[in-house]
């Protein structure tokens, strides 16, 4: 059994569901930036306390599962989704959608996910695929970071959909609740929406862990680890950094090359000459990610590693936190 | 960044699929393109890894001087935590902790073993010798 169903690659697992799930209804209008930037998905966070693989835990994007609530939301799409306690539910749940002809995104854990490369491999819980059909035991498996459709067999889409840790999938499925096509209304009002939520959560958030204040919390904090890691710890701790900036789903610079892209494609619903502004300093932004990269690099390769170093370091934070700032400032004050 | 600066360094993600990458071209539109992988992630990645490797010939060791059961081996090889194998598992953490003594780790019944392989995704013989071949 096979659903007519398109796969499409994307940089990001949960934009790119999203937009390959709605891309029938909205007529392909929902691109994969569309769907990143309505649903609000740019965000900065360093939890302090906690440690993700033995190092810091530091988040790009908003949290799993946000992108696609938000973006039908705002949209006036309902939602349907659903976890379960049994795996014999989740996959009975699963065939019946399919079998109603409704392809249906899966969130699934990748440490055991057979198609990804082993090193990539870790208990990282919050990816997002489509599952489309169903041939003998296989699964039909559209995952947006894959150039083509793949498969898995039931048992092994069924332990990643049960895979255990932080952020357990529990066999969630979700899916858009009707397929009532969507109006270029209906993304105008939308893309304003998402624009607003994002500003809140990169500007409004108490404290200094959370949005523009949490990348200069991140900043100061680097100038710091030298002296109190060791250069080797330090190291390790910038190289997470980097994945989490850079690794498969963001599409280059921290998400913020596919923010800037949403607004480009922003203006062409609501013409606006600060949204091309504002889109030119995300650009900034993600080269300036990219070249703290670089420096945090030379660092963990042991090319440097001087005070200095990891001053030069910290100082692109605070840059880049300014620079984002200033761009949402501009977001925020937008006159629909 | 422009589309002609999106580095195409060979990663091990590359040899199985390209990743889109978000740039502009020469008029300063957005659009997508493939890349093959960045040095500078690639980097990330193995200094990740070396680090893991480091803590498993670690846990092995142990393991070997009979200061540990296989369990620490496993954990390590598999980059689980006691709360995630007790997920897994569904063994209390503090029972976790106990199995990671070499003589309660011995008097295991095959039930509880199985548990443990299923878990690691190996056999119960693999999880007792440590010996387990993976591409």
């Amino acid at each position: 059994m096979k659903i007519d169903f398109e796969h499409g690659q994307a940089a990001h697992c949960e934009s790119g569901v999203t937009s390959n799930l709605l891309k029938k209804i909205s007529n392909g209008k929902i691109t994969e930036p569309l769907a990143f930037g309505i649903g609000a998905g740019l965000f900065f966070v360093y939890v302090p306390l906690i440690k993700i693989n033995n190092g810091p835990a530091i988040a790009f994007r908003s949290m799993p599962g946000f992108i696609f609530n938000r973006t039908c939301k705002s949209l006036g799409i309902p939602v349907v989704q659903k976890k379960f306690s049994s795996k014999e539910k989740a996959e009975a749940a699963l065939m019946e959608s399919l079998e109603a002809g409704q392809p249906v995104g899966a969130q699934v854990g990748v440490y055991y996910l057979s198609y990804f490369p082993k090193e990539y491999r870790f208990h990282f819980n919050a990816h997002n695929l489509i599952v489309f059909g169903k041939e003998g035991d296989n699964y039909l498996i559209s995952d947006p970071i894959m150039e083509h459709a793949t498969t898995l067999t039931s048992y092994e889409l069924e332990r990643v959909r049960f895979a255990k840790g932080a952020l357990a999938p529990k066999g969630q499925l979700y899916y858009p609740g009707n397929q009532m096509p969507i109006t270029d209304d209906q993304i105008r009002q939308a893309i304003k929406n998402g624009i607003k939520k994002n500003a809140f959560t990169m500007l409004s958030i108490p404290g200094p862990f959370a949005g523009v204040s949490g990348i200069s919390y991140t900043g100061r904090k680097i100038k710091t680890w030298r002296d109190k890691l060791g250069i080797k710890t330090a190291g390790l701790y910038l190289a997470q950094l980097v994945r989490m900036q850079e690794e498969i789903g963001t599409g280059g610079g921290g998400f913020r090359y596919i923010y800037a892209a949403f607004l480009q494609q922003a203006n062409d619903y609501l013409p606006n000459a600060d949204l091309l502004k504002a889109s030119e300093m995300f650009t900034q932004a993600g080269d300036l990610w990219r070249t703290a990269a670089v420096q945090a690099a030379g660092i963990y390769k042991g090319r440097i590693g001087s005070q200095d170093d990891f001053n030069i370091m910290g100082d692109y934070l605070l840059e880049i936190a300014e620079i984002e700032k200033k761009a949402f400032t501009i977001l925020k004050n937008i006159k629909w | 960044m422009k589309q002609e600066n999106v580095p195409q360094d060979l990663s091990s993600l590359g040899k199985i699929t390209k990743e889109v990458c978000y740039a502009t071209d020469s008029t300063g539109k957005y659009v997508t393109t493939l890349s093959d992988g960045w040095d500078v992630k690639i980097k990330a990645l193995d200094v990740a890894w070396e680090e893991i490797q480091g803590r498993i010939a670690q846990a092995k060791q142990k393991v070997l001087n009979g200061e540990a059961s296989p369990l620490l081996f496993f954990m390590e090889l598999r980059l689980m935590d006691t709360s995630i194998v007790a997920d897994y598992t569904g063994f209390w953490k503090w029972q976790i902790k106990r199995h990671l003594k070499p003589d309660v780790f011995n008097k295991l019944s095959e039930k509880e073993l199985e548990k443990y392989a299923e878990a690691f995704n190996v056999k119960v013989a693999e999880l007792k010798s440590m010996d387990v071949h993976e591409d």
